[in-house]
């Protein structure tokens, strides 16, 4: 079962249309929330009336800042700093509006259409400020002494704060002296520096279903119940409980179906906690639906990123023996749940696959009057591996010698793992768990075989054609801890549910989740109930993020599967009056090994576990078991992405013909769905490279706030992915050996397909920021 | 992204749809495919008090040949002239802007009439009219019909000769016969978005002598642009490679065109120049 290409459990209910995503949760009597957004990038809030609001039939109620003043700013669910909380987002617009689309004041009405009427006649008196959109300038002041000591919430007073959120180094070996040891060195010797300055667009995830909540206060059960939660949903319930002045055992909060997450989906948003206080005030059903333009404006953006890098390399062979590194990243206007996530996963993934004996990275977050940002699919990483795979491209150009050649003389090698870098990612020890980074790029060139693809590119270029070839290499990190938990039922039936606290997106979590459990009780997948993100029916889940699920839950679920069957076991060993070595799990029944007609099944020990039956055996009620995984590490799977394109030379349009993968996940607990991750991601890595950008006019205001200036590619613009998903790896530090498969098809898709243009432009270095637009090519080709 | 309040009426017949439209011109809008009037109103651009549905309306859709003209009336779908078995280079011509025209949902509901009636100046059916220099039908209940050149239909961005009391009802294009070419290139991000430009060109060789010239580009200025420069420069001229590029240079020379998010002007330059020759067939 484990390694098989098995159907989806969850497609059945979704191809028939019966999945329930956030607004197909419908109550009677349920208002409508719609928010009022900020229509300047920055400016003092004078007046906020809504009192015209009010008279419009329908209207129920109408709130402001000064309504809700003692809800406090959203809190960090990840890489909290203290320097951070001065830049955290009020629920409602206090004071000052920072974004366009910053929500000002929220209206509630009977129907959505009377809400949108209603947020209409919200009256706003906001004196615009000039906005600060440059995240490469000098640092401005951004907050003063009370919004940062409001914002901040230590209870001690604070200082105004400038622009610049944070700045922080993430450093090993001595950078100074080796450059210091080169220079004096001297003369045109053996090393080298190579400079590379690379950016990265502002664009991120964009799910097919906008966010969305519905909530309601239960009198009878006396539970707020929020429907439409995703991702976390047991870091919400928290949040949730908090800022309704509640327990979190008032709490419940449930994940719907979810039309993708990404890393944006699913964070805790000033509408989520909203909707949560409304239902407690006002007593009603609350529903908010998001409509596209929001989405574009006020969920989370990424990406952003400024780098500048400087690398000693040895001229001989292109050995890298010091990165001196900076970043930028444009936060946005406030610092979210995420906290410095990005940032510090930039700074710690920036070596990748290579050994780099001195590295040093300085990154600065810094706050501009734009949406704010947050982690979107491969976060850092993304970034980290364009600059960082542009820089080693450079030097293999610079030097003359092979891009292949070069990236073989840096790899990490098989026999150095597991290779511990003294530096921290996540807040754990960044130890490469395993991996063999040559043997891969061996195996992916002789697949698709790249010599037979370049004498291609040659072969065309004679004819005339602008064409290229071009690839990046990278290393991923997978399965954050610190804990996941799962619980497996059988029932007298001889039924099998599988609950836990793990979370669903849309990646077909269920269906592996039930592979694991069925590997172990020789049982079909498709059987098994998988119950997830509900906070009422297990204790505890950190979440589906940071592709830690099939690692995570997968090892509990792994866990959990083996205690019940080493319990079922010693129920039949006693029944069957066998030793417990004397059997095995066979399709779903303990059967006596080499004796296949003793046997008991599954169902029939559940009901011998009934309380009183096992009271006699001495067992706990039940065929119950739970099953828990623990690590402080994650994994770290790598990869290998190469892209062949052609460009237009009248129209400087990039056509990607050919986009190929190579990954190893360590072990593919169901290729199907690794590939379906993989082709996914790819599109989205394109869409960053080619298409997607948020841009801004000079007053602040965002251009693309739709489909028709947001450029989302469709299926018409992503080639058929090709894929080789290997196992060289496994993973040392989980029971099932797997690496996550959720990120890496996005992490060096924009290196890859720079690396390519460059080679088709036949100008090295020419493409050194994202996305890359045909007016930009164009110029270069003319 | 709900619209504001509305009234919404469905006549069957075209006689009603004037009456309502005469009641109220300026707050009463025709609703065709529905295809940009519908999101327009649903970022509440637009506003209108009512909706006049012309879709149940008979006898308003579909195409007919008349003389050496083709007949188009206005509720005729874009999948429709898509899908058109009209024979010769205005046949051809039609079905491949047709094809350019959105996504397949889209054709399926947007119709020719209201294209021309939204007047974008990256749409298909506009460059197409003014190509051809189409005859535009409209009709009012006060002033009956009246016929309007495409000249002078387009005025400016969304802007068009209609009075808000008219309903446009058909457009009549010339039938081009074998000694004409005429093709549609069109450069877009994605498949299926408005072009950033789009070049039509038509053109009549008689014993390999260009006869006349019809070049019209989209997405460089607030309406369909017809480059004077570029069909001077073929007409009379012997039909060659060279020649389409020289009119091609002729005409990005003469456009003036806006900057924006899409490309900026020198950029929509350059396009011109790329896309003029693939119109005609030279890539
Ligand atoms: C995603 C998307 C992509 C698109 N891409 C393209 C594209 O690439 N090229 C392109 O050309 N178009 C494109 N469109 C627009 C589409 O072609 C529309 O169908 C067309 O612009 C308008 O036609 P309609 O019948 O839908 O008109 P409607 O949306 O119903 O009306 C548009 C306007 O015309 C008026 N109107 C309509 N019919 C009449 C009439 N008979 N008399 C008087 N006034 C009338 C309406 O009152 C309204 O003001 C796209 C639309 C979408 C949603």
């Amino acid at each position: 079962m484990i390694g098989a290409r098995a159907l989806r459990i969850e497609d059945p209910v979704l191809l028939r249309g019966n999945g329930r995503f956030a607004a197909d949760t419908v109550r009677a009597g349920e208002l409508h929330m719609r928010v009022v957004r900020s229509p300047v990038a920055r400016g003092r809030i004078v007046t906020v009336d809504v009192s015209r609001a009010l008279l419009l039939d329908g209207v129920v109620a109408a709130w402001t800042h000064d309504d809700i003043a003692e809800l406090p700013a959203i809190g960090f669910r990840l890489t909290p700093r203290d320097d951070l909380l001065p830049y955290r987002q009020p629920v409602l617009a206090r004071n000052e509006v920072r974004y366009v689309g910053e929500p000002v004041a929220v209206v509630f009405a009977r129907s959505a259409y009377l809400a949108e009427d209603a947020a209409d006649l919200v009256e706003l008196d906001i004196e615009p400020l000039s906005a600060h959109l440059d995240s490469d300038a000098d640092p401005v002041p951004w907050v003063d002494a009370e919004q940062a000591t409001w914002a901040a919430g230590l209870g001690r007073d604070l200082p105004a704060q400038d622009s610049e959120a944070t700045e922080f180094t993430t450093e090993y070996g001595d950078v100074e002296r080796a450059f210091a040891k080169a220079v004096a060195a001297g003369g045109p010797g053996t090393h080298r520096i190579v400079e590379m300055d690379a950016r990265v667009g502002r664009h991120s995830g964009v799910p097919m279903e906008c966010r969305g909540l519905c909530a309601v206060y239960d009198e009878a059960e006396q539970l707020l119940v929020v429907d439409g939660a995703a991702k976390v949903p047991f870091w919400n319930r928290e949040a949730v409980a908090a800022m309704c002045g509640l327990p979190p055992h008032r709490v419940l909060v449930r994940e719907t179906h979810v039309g993708g997450g990404f890393g944006p989906r699913g964070e805790l948003y000033p509408e989520d906690v909203l909707v949560a206080v409304a239902a407690m005030r006002l007593r009603k059903p609350i529903k908010w639906i998001e409509d596209r333009q929001e989405h574009l404006t006020t969920t989370n953006h990424s990406r952003d990123q400024h780098h500048r890098m400087r690398a000693l390399v040895r001229v001989e062979d292109g050995w890298i023996e010091a990165l001196d590194a900076t970043f930028a990243l444009d936060q946005g206007a406030y610092v979210r749940t995420h906290g410095a996530t990005v940032a510090s996963l930039t700074a710690s993934m920036l070596p990748g696959p290579y050994v780099i004996p001195h590295f040093r990275v300085v990154a600065r977050v810094r706050l501009t009057n734009k949406t704010p940002a947050g982690t979107y699919r491969s976060p850092g990483r993304y970034e980290g591996t364009f600059a960082r795979e542009r820089l080693v491209d450079k030097i293999a150009d610079e030097l003359g010698l092979g891009r292949a050649e070069v990236r073989r003389t840096n790899f990490i090698r098989a026999d150095q793992m597991p290779y511990e870098r003294p530096i921290q990612a996540m807040g754990t020890h960044l130890v490469h768990d395993s991996g063999d980074y040559a043997l891969l790029l061996d195996k992916v060139s002789e697949t698709f075989d790249f010599a037979g693809i370049r004498a291609e590119v040659e072969r065309r270029r004679a004819g005339g054609e602008v064409v290229g070839f071009g690839f990046g290499f990278f290393v991923e990190k997978s399965g954050i801890g610190p804990v996941e938990g799962a619980r497996v039922t059988v029932d007298v039936a001889g039924q099998v549910t599988l609950t836990c606290g793990a979370s669903s997106v849309g990646q077909g979590v269920d269906t592996v989740l039930a592979q694991v459990v069925a590997e172990q009780l020789d049982i079909g997948h498709d059987s098994i109930r998988v119950v997830r993100g509900r906070t009422d029916q297990f204790e505890y889940g950190r979440g589906a993020f940071a592709t830690r699920l099939a690692v995570m839950a997968g090892s509990a679920a792994a866990n959990a599967a083996e205690n019940l069957a080493q319990k079922a076991k010693r129920v039949a060993a006693h029944q069957l009056k066998v030793s417990v070595e004397e059997l095995e799990l066979r399709g779903g029944s303990v059967v006596v090994v080499g004796r296949p007609e003793e046997a008991l099944a599954l169902g029939e020990i559940a009901g011998l576990l009934e309380p009183i039956g096992a009271g006699r055996l001495k067992e706990e009620p039940g065929l119950s078991t739970d099953g828990w995984f623990r690590t402080d590490h994650m994994t770290y799977p790598y990869g290998l992405h190469a892209a062949l394109v052609r460009v237009d030379r009248g129209t400087g349009q990039l056509h990607i013909e050919r986009f190929i993968v190579g990954y190893d996940v360590g072990r593919a607990l169901n290729p199907t769905l690794v590939e379906g991750q993989i082709a996914g991601g790819v599109a989205q890595g394109i869409g960053g490279a080619v298409y997607e950008e948020f841009r801004y006019a000079d007053d602040g205001t965002p251009t693309c706030t739709t489909f028709m200036d947001y450029l989302v590619p469709t299926l018409h613009e992503i080639p058929d992915v090709e894929m080789l998903v290997t196992e060289d790896a496994p993973s040392p530090i989980n029971p099932l050996g797997v690496k996550g498969a959720g990120e890496g098809g996005t992490t060096a898709v924009a290196a890859a397909i720079a690396s390519a243009v460059d080679d088709a432009l036949r100008i090295p270095d020419a493409i050194r920021s994202v996305p890359i637009r045909p007016a930009h090519l164009r110029r270069l080709l003319a | 992204m709900k619209p504001s309040p509305f009234e919404y009426v469905a006549p069957t017949s075209m006689e009603e749809a004037l009456a309502v439209l005469a009641g109220d011109p300026d707050e009463t809008k025709v609703l065709a495919g529905g295809q940009s009037l519908v999101p327009m109103m649903n970022f509440r651009l637009a506003r209108p008090e009512r909706l006049v549905d012309i879709n149940r309306i008979p006898g308003i859709a579909g195409t007919d040949v008349v003389a050496d003209r083709l007949v188009i009336r206005t509720r005729t779908r874009h999948l429709a002239l898509q899908n058109t078995s009209l024979p010769g280079p205005l046949g051809h011509l039609l079905r491949h802007a047709a094809a350019k025209v959105g996504h397949l949902p889209i054709r399926t509901r947007g119709t020719f009439g209201g294209s021309l009636a939204h007047c974008d100046a990256a749409s298909e059916w506009c460059l197409v009219a003014s190509l051809l220099d189409a005859d535009i039908t409209a009709e009012s209940q006060a002033r009956g019909s009246r016929t309007i050149a495409a000249a002078d239909f387009f005025r400016s961005i969304f802007t068009t000769a209609l009075e808000p009391d008219e309903i446009l009802t058909s457009v009549s294009l010339p039938l081009l016969d074998d000694s004409w070419t005429a093709g549609i290139a069109e450069f877009a991000r994605r498949a299926g978005d408005f072009g950033i430009v789009t070049a039509t060109a038509a053109v009549q060789v008689v014993d390999g002598t260009v006869t006349e010239a019809r070049v019209s580009l989209g997405g460089v200025g607030e309406v369909p642009f017809r480059s004077v420069a570029a069909e001077s420069t073929m007409r009379g001229e012997a039909w060659t490679t060279d020649l389409i590029t020289a009119a091609a240079q002729a005409a990005a020379e003469e456009v003036d065109p806006p900057s924006d998010i899409h490309g900026d002007a020198a950029y929509r330059r350059d396009l011109v120049r790329a896309l003029l020759p693939r119109a005609l067939g030279r890539p």
